[in-house]
């Protein structure tokens, strides 16, 4: 299972989302010190989940983060998330 | 050794109203993220005191373990946490970033 997959697989079975989107952008940091060579460096995470509905912007990154897990933050430079509750999701 | 580094992150976002933990220094990011933040900040017309957590290794950690947050750079402002650069993005382009330093009374020079 690649990296991408089992970071999917975590936060589906966590978050139960509504819509949840993970773009590689590995590619695009060709060169940069972080990029490893693996193609799963930098990733941006787009997540919409009721478990956010009420909590501010730092406690659902922090959510995320905790949800990944030490090994997966370990492999992952880089991970931009755009965490957002189901009523925020009209305004976008 | 922790506590000596706690001590002087406790120091500096209390005796700066703006602080930027980053990855090299206002003048040369050497991130992305932490070249974005340097952006926003700027935008603002915001002064702001850099630390370059890439000087020393205990800072790297140090001030991940303070914040409790994984990853650099990372925004104080009045001594509280604000948050990382999607954090500062998203509440730039909401116009809440302005607003929590107006409400904060920080001056934009």
């Amino acid at each position: 299972m690649s990296l991408a997959e089992q970071i999917k697989q975590k936060l589906e079975a966590a978050l139960e989302p509504e819509f949840l989107e993970l773009i590689n952008e590995s590619d695009l940091h060709k060169g940069h010190a972080g990029h490893d060579g693996s193609g799963e460096s930098h990733y941006r995470l787009k997540v919409v989940s009721h478990e956010f509905s009420g909590c501010g912007r730092i406690e659902r990154q922090r959510m995320v983060h905790k949800i990944l897990g030490q090994e997966i933050k370990e492999l992952i430079h880089a991970l931009s998330i755009e965490a957002v509750a189901p009523e925020e999701f009209c305004t976008l | 050794m922790e506590n000596v580094i706690f001590d002087r992150i406790k120091k500096d976002i209390s005796e700066n109203d703006v602080v930027l933990y980053m990855k090299g220094n206002a003048a040369f990011p050497q991130c992305g993220f932490s070249s974005l933040a340097v952006q926003v900040l700027s935008q603002l017309g915001v002064q702001f005191k850099d630390i370059n957590v890439l000087e020393e290794a205990e800072m790297r950690q140090g001030i991940k373990d303070f914040t409790d947050w994984p990853t650099i750079p990372q925004l104080y402002v009045k001594g509280e946490f604000v948050g990382g650069s999607d954090i500062i993005r998203e509440m730039y382009e909401a116009g809440e970033l302005q607003q929590l330093l107006a409400d904060k009374g920080v001056q934009a020079a």
